[in-house]
């Protein structure tokens, strides 16, 4: 997949500059008419004229019950255009109030149906039909998705939404697969484990996927028949709400899962301490995860997954391929804007090919194509919003300022919005901000290494544990990474490769559980035993 | 309950063969669209050019010529099937995609679930309505189940003892061959060909020679929904030709078979002088359904003559023992009897109908032999016994009491509406009675009392039990035999892994931080 991935990110950029694409055309307006050719690093404006987007806004307000509403207190919060900074829609502000008119909702519709009293074949025929009709929906929700995040279109149309319907039939697969165990006991007894769901589930997802984490997290608890709340970052409220409609016209019953817009100290706030969610899941900042955590222990107890931060490493050994090592390394940091959590924010590259690699990769970031993310061939949109913007930049001075060389890049890009060129810092040394903190914007750190002792130890030394890459072509080597970095996934010649099936979490402060994969299943069920005594038994 | 005027039930008593029990079709049963061999993605004469009847059992007469499969025919299907596996697309797609392409073919049933229902009313008497409503239903969710077990196909890695890593791949089988028999053709037809197909195999299926049309049709909706030529191959033929060219193929990896213990002996043998394949077999039974005095008497009535009456009791896990706990023995008789006498026999097109004609002639007089056994060996005919009408294969639903164990028809596998009823006293004399039997398929319990119910279903010597129910299948409930009903399951996870293969991924580990 992410093969598939490069190679077309890889075709685009060597065309980005030649022939029409009917995407494009039957999406948005080109008013210069022709392509324009970008200038790359100059401090032009990256986004002369703004394409807009052929799409429809049709949903701003709350949805619960089965029904789009506004605040109680009547309050919007506007939703931001990151190429211009400008507001796209106007949002009902969800607060404490509303989160809790949702999960009275979701708990309704959990303790009397018929969500979870339906069978599990009708559950995943209801996700099956929704996942057809996000299908029929992909370029609307594509626009709608770069429109209020600034992706790449081609990246939310050809990768994120088919990905999106996959995760949908998967957990449409499970939900007649989740197995209970009859137990051996020691003893005259039957024993059962029922695996039930859980109950209601507060779920918080973040702006850097919108629709990818909303199938991540609503997924597998509704293939385990749960209720959900689920709050959507205030940055990217919009795409969240069209699937859920999509959601209940595919027959979902009203009160499975309610959406609130709204900020993290208040709406998120409230769904972390509410009494009656039975289940937190969130997707975020480490700092936020601690609060989340917190919350949930100060109110009910209710069990908490989290998917953190992360600073994770791109080890590359002097026996890789060293061409295909830097487009992978390119492609694990600046993808999505640097904007993902497993991001290969760390750069180790063996003593031996670390000039070949620095220059190339140097080579490769000043290539890469910065611009109106609905532009075809445009690799790197806006970063999301000006916080962040502005937090990308502070740590670029931060590296030039603890004397890291700065390669390339390390300028806004144009006047407007919230474009960053790709930048490149060679000589970074592990105890620089730049190769501690989480970045999270397009920032690529490249360190030296000698020895496989030495980079282990070194990659391990942070806070963090989402991922990490080894590129290497030695059977031992790529052994004793995998078992040796203490991180959720280990990409061995390859990075990114997300898939339904394949489990992904953190250690250490990156977080706790799993998400997709079977493992994800456990977020959101209880496992009951049940025991009875047997009488005369013909064995045990 | 509507009975027939002129049917079984108003004859009890007399001697003389009732009418004809057939009213004029309500249903336009569809032309034939297929009759030919399914190979490579095409539908193909057979190489001898010769064809077989396939007859509509409500007359007797022929609904259509088949091209009958042999030996050659079967080799190549095999060749194609081979080719797909070795070379083709299917087993190198992603478990999603293979899903997506299954997916679409059971919408593509589902949309046709009219035209394949008929055929297999028409082809094996089997209730119209019923078929259209319950079986092509199932063989569409068969079909999603396992379209969604593709991607969860999962291997483990291992805690090896030294330093190793090592771990397992499930590995699709190869070439699979089925052979499935003519109770249920399009629900034996899921049930192998849809985990087969989640799992990567090629195949080559032979369905019963009574039942041909509906397999041919699904392998026409196959090729419409994508499946690669030569994934799936559908050769109509006879057993000991074709059949035992599947058997004894040197090529094929896996045989799976439903059918009558007789022919899976046969198979097994085959496969072991052969190439020694694994075989699955799901075979016949005698299956005992135990009846506790605690019971509700007619509830269990109800449920005692639908577990034998059912698919006009051609079905492999048929109640055809009844055992009654005294205290209720002869108030459950009586009501048994009176139920009995009330169902309805008559043309599988007739909504009305409860149960149609058996498949062909040769089940036909092996069930009315039987009959006769049972009145030699001195059990009471209390309902039943004869056929119904003079025209086409329907028998009356057949009960007989004072039934002992080692009587033939206690111990044969009838297939047929033929019920045996006997009387227990103690929960240990009904177990041994229940298992006093070659055969080991499903068993079924009444009764309120949980001890009972736990001990008994342990206790049973076969693949499902059933507690105050029967016939609950599922697409997640594995079942297959013990003893002479054969080994292996269809359905459930356990129905996939036996298209798979394990292989153990073993390579030494240098400096692991944990073992």
């Amino acid at each position: 997949m992410a093969a598939r991935r490069l190679s077309w990110l890889l075709s685009r950029s060597l065309s980005a500059a030649s022939g029409p694409d009917s995407l494009l055309h039957s999406l948005g307006r080109n008013s210069g008419g022709g392509i324009r050719k970008w200038k790359r690093f100059s401090t032009a404006a990256a986004v002369d004229e703004v394409i807009i987007p052929q799409v429809q806004i049709p949903y701003t307000q709350h949805l619960i019950d089965g029904k789009f509403v506004d605040s109680a207190s009547g309050k919007t919060f506007p939703t931001y255009d990151p190429r211009t900074g400008e507001v796209i829609a106007q949002v009902a502000e969800g607060d404490a109030e509303d989160i809790n008119r949702a999960v009275v909702a979701a708990r309704k519709a959990f303790d009397e149906g018929p969500w979870p009293k339906m069978t599990a074949y009708e559950r995943c025929r209801i996700l099956l039909r929704f996942a057809d009709l996000v299908e029929k929906h992909r370029s609307e929700l594509a626009a709608l998705e770069t429109w209020d995040n600034g992706k790449p279109y081609q990246q939310s149309f050809n990768d994120e939404l088919p990905m999106f319907v996959r995760l949908f039939h998967y957990y449409a697969g499970w939900a007649d697969k989740i197995h209970g165990m009859t137990v051996p006991a020691d003893g005259k007894y039957h024993v059962q484990t029922l695996h039930e769901p859980i109950g209601v589930a507060g779920q918080i997802i973040p702006w850097n996927f919108p629709l990818l984490m909303f199938a991540w997290k609503v997924g597998p608890a509704l293939a385990c028949g749960n209720t959900i709340v689920l709050k959507t970052a205030e940055q990217t409220p919009l795409t969240a709400l069209y699937v859920a409609k999509l959601l209940h016209e595919a027959g979902l019953p009203p009160g499975v899962v309610n959406i609130v817009s709204g900020y993290g100290p208040t709406a998120g706030a409230a769904l972390a301490s509410h009494m009656d969610v039975d289940k937190l899941a969130f997707t975020g900042s480490t700092e936020t995860g601690k609060i989340v955590l917190e919350l949930a222990a100060r109110s009910n107890l209710k069990p908490v997954t989290l998917e953190l931060g992360g600073k994770s490493p791109f080890i590359v050994y002097d026996d890789a391929d060293v061409d295909q090592a830097v487009e992978v390394a390119h492609f694990a940091l600046f993808f999505n804007q640097g904007q993902c959590c497993c991001a290969g924010s760390r750069t180790f590259v063996h003593e031996r090919i670390y000039d070949e690699f620095l220059e190339k990769s140097k080579k490769r970031a000043l290539k890469r194509v910065v611009g109106d993310p609905f532009k075809n061939g445009v690799e790197q949109g806006p970063q999301i919003d000006t916080e962040q913007f502005e937090k990308v930049l502070r740590y670029i001075r931060s590296g030039i300022e603890s004397n890291a060389t700065l390669e390339c890049g390390g300028q806004r890009l144009g006047s407007k919005g919230f474009f960053i060129q790709p930048t490149v810092f060679s000589d970074v040394k592990d105890e620089m901000l730049i190769a501690q903190d989480e970045i999270f914007g397009p920032v690529q750190t490249i360190l030296k290494f000698k020895d496989t002792e030495e980079v282990i130890r070194r990659a391990n030394a942070t806070r963090y544990g989402l991922a990490a890459g080894v590129f290497t072509k030695n059977v031992h080597t790529a052994n004793t990474l995998m078992r040796a970095l203490r991180v959720g996934t280990v990409w061995i010649n390859c990075f990114d490769v997300f898939d339904a099936a394949i489990p992904f979490g953190g250690y250490k402060m990156s977080g706790t559980g799993r998400e997709k994969g079977i493992y994800s299943l456990n977020n959101y069920l209880q496992i009951k035993a049940v025991v009875e005594p047997l009488k005369n038994p013909a064995w045990i | 309950m509507t009975s027939l005027s002129n049917g079984h039930a108003a004859n009890d008593s007399s001697p003389s063969p009732s009418p004809s029990p057939l009213p004029p079709p309500p249903f336009k049963i569809p032309p034939i669209k297929f009759t030919k061999l399914f190979i490579n993605g095409q539908f193909v004469p057979s190489l001898s050019g010769k064809e077989f009847e396939t007859v509509d059992p409500r007359t007797g007469e022929v609904i259509v010529k088949i091209s009958e499969g042999r030996k050659e025919d079967i080799d190549v299907a095999v060749n194609a099937a081979r080719e797909a596996f070795d070379n083709g697309p299917w087993p190198r797609m992603s478990g999603v995609e293979r899903a997506r392409i299954m997916m679409k073919w059971a919408d593509l049933i589902e949309e046709n679930a009219e035209e394949v229902a008929a055929l297999d009313a028409i082809d094996a008497g089997k209730l119209f309505h019923l078929v259209k409503v319950l079986d092509i239903p199932a063989v569409a969710g068969a079909i999603r189940y396992y379209a969604g077990a593709a991607d969860k196909i999962h291997g483990e890695v291992l805690k090896a003892s030294r330093e190793f890593h090592a771990y397992t791949l499930m590995e699709p089988i190869g070439v699979v061959g089925h052979i499935i028999p003519w109770n249920f053709p399009s629900t034996m037809f899921a049930a192998k060909v849809s985990p087969s197909l989640a799992a990567g195999c090629t195949m080559v299926l032979k369905p019963a020679e009574q039942t041909p049309l509906s397999a041919l049709f699904y392998a026409h909706l196959a090729k419409q929904a994508g499946i690669p030529d030569g994934v799936l191959n559908v050769v109509p033929g006879f057993g000991p030709t074709a059949g035992a060219a599947i058997s004894s193929h040197m090529d094929i990896d896996k045989v799976s078979f439903t059918g009558s213990t007789d022919v899976g002996r046969a198979i097994m043998h085959a496969a072991a002088s052969s190439n020694l394949k694994p075989v699955s077999l799901e075979l016949g039974g005698k299956s005992p359904l135990l009846i506790f005095d605690d019971a509700d008497v007619d509830k269990a009535a109800d449920l005692a003559l639908l577990g034998i009456l059912f698919n006009k009791g051609e079905i492999c896990v048929a109640s055809s023992r009844v055992f009654v706990q005294e205290g209720i023995y002869d108030e459950f008789e009586k009501k048994l009897v009176e139920k009995a006498k009330a169902w309805v026999v008559g043309d599988p097109f007739d909504p009305k109908s409860q149960q149609g004609p058996q498949v062909d002639k040769n089940q036909f007089e092996k069930i009315l032999s039987y009959i006769e056994i049972g009145k030699q060996e001195g059990a009471t005919l209390l309902t039943g016994g004869k056929r119904v009408g003079n025209k086409g294969y329907y028998i009356e639903p057949t009960i007989f009491s004072n039934v002992k164990e080692d009587m033939r028809i206690a111990q044969d596998e009838i297939f047929g509406p033929v019920l045996a009823l006997m009387k227990f006293r103690s929960i240990e004399e009904a177990i041994k009675g229940a298992n006093n039997s070659r055969y080991g398929l499903a068993a079924g319990i009444v009764t309120k009392n949980i001890d009972t119910a736990n001990t008994v279903s342990r206790s049973i010597r076969a693949g499902i039990v059933w507690i105050n129910c029967y016939f609950a299948f599922g697409n997640d409930i594995p079942y297959g035999g013990y003893k002479q009903s054969g080994f292996g399951r269809d359905f459930g996870l356990e129905g996939l892994h036996k298209y798979l293969q394990v292989k153990s991924v073993v390579t030494p580990i240098y400096n692991s931080p944990w073992l």
